[in-house]
């Protein structure tokens, strides 16, 4: 036998490559040839398939040094072989690349779900793809950190300019709502793609900025996924109290501690010990007026399908009610055209209840006009554990009602 | 004192509204059928001597599984005292929505669970996701149904009431005929924000709707 499997130089042209071959075997004959071919050491003979009986087929890997004493083995013993990959090497750098480039497009936000629910760290790293996607249109700036010492993220949209009148979205600032959270993923997305796209918003981003902060409780939203879904508050401690958080949209300063929120460190309306307590609240605040050219003020909650002005603290109109109630309902009018989700317009106080201590109330008397505070689906139904399947269709309309929004401030910059 | 009108779209309208559809939920719930709010075209108040508060409301009710809606009106009566005692509800032109069948599938639900074994054991519906095992929609929906026994005798002027989530449904020993469940409710309360916690114990056949034995408020959780 090894007097005829002599290692040879090939006689055709240079093989670069190992090549696999396949042997339909017909014979036992033939399964002891093969047998007695894998013994052959010298030739590091790579069997994927082994013989073992004539229904299944022999695989071999073979180095291409050994190549032609095997195949001039093969044909001695009259065994019909074809070659299966011939080019090993190519077949492996092939491989190589595809999974890389899936590699690559399981973190790019073209293959992100936006139609699931995501936790901290998932978001968090999504958004500096985002960044690295539409590094002309999108930053991420720390704004601060949380009480649990978590970063907390802002999304600036701008095309340039210093700073421009500018327009600042907040969600998921009540953890348990998880469906705003979720809507800011996607209307990111939005905003980052529809740019240079979108006639309307490509008009908007060249004139003004939008100020995005998708996690405005980041140690709630983590509490939810931990330990309660329920949770809604911070996660400071109440010194004294068992209890933990303050209900940080009654710690603002706009009617602090007025009717409408609790002193009672175990509610989950708790106001704080006083304005702005809560290092969440304050990170804003200071950036908001630091900053001093916002020009609109949206918080998004859920649930109840409400879009909502200023004020909660108190049930009198605001001076510029007439206008924020047309604005309010044609953005509506462009939700409801979507799906036909119905959504109510009002003031806070009088659409829901009095609550002092509010977010758009202290932007409103900021002097910030176009403040308004959404609550997305449902009505109850599932409340705050909407199912996942209604983000897209939720973010979507919510979109349309935003863009709206944003289009009139544009259009009426003061 | 004078009747006052009261915007549709406001408050105090909202929470009479929800007090009418738990009350329907009370009389008519059950693993297949559920009513909801749809619209409140007009709502009224006026004082009623010194025992409470009376609003007539024209609204429209949803029933749930199948979408349907009817107009109807009603009448919610909340007495001074706050939770002395519950609301008392009137429904009146409810028609359509009460014809709608749903006893063949009750009766094949109650047969199959019957003599179960093992008894149902759940967790969580829906799961933080808003997901649910599509079995397990009827009991989502029983729950909500005893639920609305709790929900109606804690409401008043100023709650607005869901509820929030079953944390556990646990099937007992078929008694009497009917199936028997213990249950931890969340419930939500929409004006406090609150989870108010509460075990429920009750019993349901196709023949006699839901039954409560036993409601406990259970101490918020620690955290």
């Amino acid at each position: 036998m090894s007097t005829i499997l002599k290692g040879g130089t090939d006689s055709g042209s240079e093989r670069l490559s190992d090549q696999v071959i396949r042997i339909d075997v017909r014979s036992e004959r033939q399964i002891q040839l093969l047998q007695a071919l894998e013994t052959e050491e010298e030739f590091e003979l790579d069997f994927w398939l082994q013989p073992v009986s004539t229904e299944l087929p022999v695989d071999i890997r073979v180095p291409r040094s050994s190549l032609s004493s095997v195949k001039e083995y093969l044909h001695v013993h009259d065994i019909p072989f074809t070659v299966m990959i011939d080019n090993l090497q190519e077949l492996l750098n092939q491989e190589k690349a595809e999974m890389e480039m899936n590699q690559m497009s399981e973190h790019s936000t073209r293959s992100f779900n936006f139609g699931a629910y995501h936790n901290l760290e998932t978001i968090y790293s999504w958004m500096d793809t985002l960044v690295a996607q539409h590094p002309n249109v999108v930053t991420k700036l720390e704004i601060g950190r949380s009480y649990e010492n978590r970063p907390m993220y802002v999304l600036k949209f701008s095309t340039g300019g210093s700073k421009r009148p500018a327009i600042w979205i907040d969600l998921g600032i009540h953890s348990r709502e998880w469906v705003s959270q979720a809507t800011g993923v996607w209307t990111a997305n939005k905003i980052a793609n529809d740019y240079g796209h979108d006639a309307s918003l490509t008009s908007l981003l060249n004139t003004m900025d939008i100020y995005m902060l998708i996690l405005a409780n980041p140690d709630g939203y983590v509490y939810t996924h931990t330990n309660d879904r329920m949770w809604r508050k911070t996660r400071s401690q109440n010194p004294g109290s068992v209890c933990r958080g303050v209900d940080p949209n009654r710690n603002w300063d706009a009617g602090f501690g007025g009717p409408g929120a609790s002193s009672f460190p175990c509610s989950d309306s708790y106001h704080g010990p006083f304005a702005h307590s809560e290092i969440e609240v304050k990170n804003v605040v200071d950036l908001v007026k630091g900053h001093g050219n916002f020009k609109a003020f949206i918080s998004v909650h859920s649930y109840s399908q409400l879009l909502m002005y200023p004020y909660g603290y108190s049930c009198s109109s605001i001076p510029h009610q007439s206008e924020l109630d047309s604005i309010g309902k044609a953005a509506v009018e462009k939700l409801t055209s979507l799906y036909g989700t119905q959504y109510k317009v009002g003031s806070i106080c009088n659409i829901i209840y009095q609550a002092s201590g509010g977010s758009i109330d202290w932007s409103y008397d900021m002097g910030i006009k176009y403040s308004f505070a959404f609550e997305l689906r449902d009505t109850g139904r599932y409340g705050f554990i909407l199912p996942a399947a209604q983000i897209i269709p939720t973010a979507s309309e919510t979109w349309l009602a935003l863009k709206h929004i944003m289009e009139y401030v544009r259009d009426h910059l003061y | 004192m004078a009747k006052r009108q009261l915007n549709p779209n406001y408050y105090e309208a909202r929470r009479a509204a929800q007090v009418v559809f738990i009350y329907l939920n009370t009389r008519y719930g059950s693993p297949y059928k559920l009513f909801g709010l749809q619209t409140v075209y007009s709502a009224t108040v006026e004082e009623v001597g010194d025992s409470g508060r009376k609003y007539q409301l024209k609204l429209s009710v949803q029933e749930i599984p199948t979408d349907a809606t009817e107009k109807c009106s009603a009448e919610v009566f909340f007495q001074r005292g706050g939770k002395q005692s519950p609301p008392q509800v009137q429904v009146l032109g409810l028609k359509e929505l009460l014809k709608i069948k749903t006893k063949a599938k009750e009766e094949a639900l109650y047969q199959k669970y019957k003599a179960k074994d093992p008894l149902l054991s759940v967790q969580y519906l829906p799961d933080s996701q808003g997901n649910m095992d599509p079995d397990m929609e009827p009991f989502w929906y029983l729950c909500i149904a005893a639920s609305s026994f709790i929900m109606l005798s804690e409401s008043t002027e100023n709650t607005l009431y869901n509820m929030a989530q079953v944390a556990s449904l646990t099937q007992l020993p078929t008694e009497n005929n009917q199936l028997k469940f213990d249950s931890l409710i969340l419930l939500h309360d929409i004006v406090s924000q609150e989870i108010p916690r509460w075990k429920l114990l009750f019993t349901w056949s196709p023949a006699e709707g839901v039954k409560v034995l036993q409601m406990e408020q259970q101490p918020r959780r620690n955290g």
